[in-house]
């Protein structure tokens, strides 16, 4: 089954609370290094039929008329991914990340 | 005269918009979201709350019902329009009001009595307030920190139709200290504070003669009485 993700991030001029909260939060744990955090939205869609032409345009208008404010946001991206497969190996790979982090690596390893 | 306050699934103050609508003199008419009949109402009142649970984005769902097609089209055809906190949010997501609402710059829901400046008495709803004129009227939000680009607030304020801003204190990082706007004709007029609970003596903002007398939220619905005697 396609899946459609569309990407949106708040502007960048604007201040994004969320990801200034986040950012002290990483500082307070002794997390220092990081200049700054900010906070989007990933959203998927999934579709049964064949990712066509038409199909692209309609995801086009409703990620910038929708799924975002563009006063506020803006869609930064917008990918297709063909099946559940890709998309399994996505979170995958994501989860396997995640399973490192737990594992403190040796000087000199490198993933 | 007769004005609607819509019901959005997750409004909170649809009823005591209903109990200011009365005080003022006119009669409530309780209109539902998913409908398209507007009941030949004469204004409306998109009331506070949090609809849809302010997923997506504040406001933005309820903007998409069924009822803001008649909605619109009402507010391009001149009639009084009201958008207070959550109903503010969905006129700017329904572009009956230019900029956004984001989350307040501290970070944290906010609740106070709010001093205000009426900066423009010429809207419908402002017309009983003199220019100027300060008043105070509750303010609840998280996310009220109005923002627009810097041409857009230029044109608002060389328009006069910045319609309230902030005194004494910005509650939540909006820019040029902006509470409140209204449309190039003036009948659609949105705000994050809250009218609707500053009508009765008892149940307002404490003032200098005696605590929770404060009704200045009274003005805003006997305006709009008011312009509808004017006119008939």
């Amino acid at each position: 089954m396609p899946t459609i993700v569309v990407d949106v991030m708040p502007k960048a001029e604007l201040l994004d609370p969320q990801g200034k909260a986040v950012a002290g939060a990483l500082a307070r744990t002794g997390h220092t290094g990081f200049t700054g955090v900010r906070i989007g939205k990933r959203f998927e869609l999934t579709v049964d039929g064949p990712v066509d032409d038409e199909l692209r345009a309609g995801v086009k208008q409703i990620a910038e008329e929708i799924l975002s404010n563009s006063v506020i946001e803006d869609v930064v991206g917008i990918h297709y991914v063909e099946s559940n497969v890709e998309l399994a190996e996505e979170s995958l790979e994501s989860a396997a990340e995640h399973a490192d982090e737990g594992y403190v690596a040796p000087a000199g390893e490198t993933h | 005269m007769r004005i609607g306050v819509i019901t959005f699934p997750g409004s909170l103050d649809d009823r005591d918009a209903q109990r200011a609508v009365r005080l003022a003199g006119a009669e409530p008419v309780a209109l539902w979201h998913g409908s398209h009949d507007l009941e030949g109402v004469d204004a409306l009142i998109l009331p506070g709350g949090f609809s849809y649970g302010d997923y997506l984005r504040c406001g933005a769902i309820a903007s998409l019902s069924p009822i803001m097609s008649e909605v619109t089209d009402a507010a391009n055809k001149g009639m009084p329009v009201l958008g207070i906190c959550n109903g503010f949010q969905m006129l700017t997501e329904a572009h009956l009001l230019e900029g956004g609402l984001i989350r307040n710059d501290h970070g944290t829901f906010i609740c106070r009595d709010q001093k205000l400046r009426v900066e423009s008495s010429s809207t419908d709803w402002t017309t009983g307030f003199e220019q100027g004129q300060e008043i105070t009227i509750p303010l609840k939000n998280g996310e009220g920190g109005f923002i627009a680009s810097e041409e857009t607030l230029d044109r608002l304020e060389g328009e006069g139709r910045v319609v309230f801003r902030y005194v004494d204190v910005n509650p939540n990082g909006s820019l040029r200290d902006i509470a409140g706007i209204t449309n190039a004709r003036g009948n659609v007029v949105g705000l994050m504070p809250h009218p609707e609970h500053a009508v009765e003596p008892g149940f307002g903002p404490d003032t200098a003669a005696a605590m929770r007398s404060g009704v200045d939220g009274l003005g805003f619905f006997t305006s709009v009485v008011r312009r509808a005697l004017v006119e008939a």
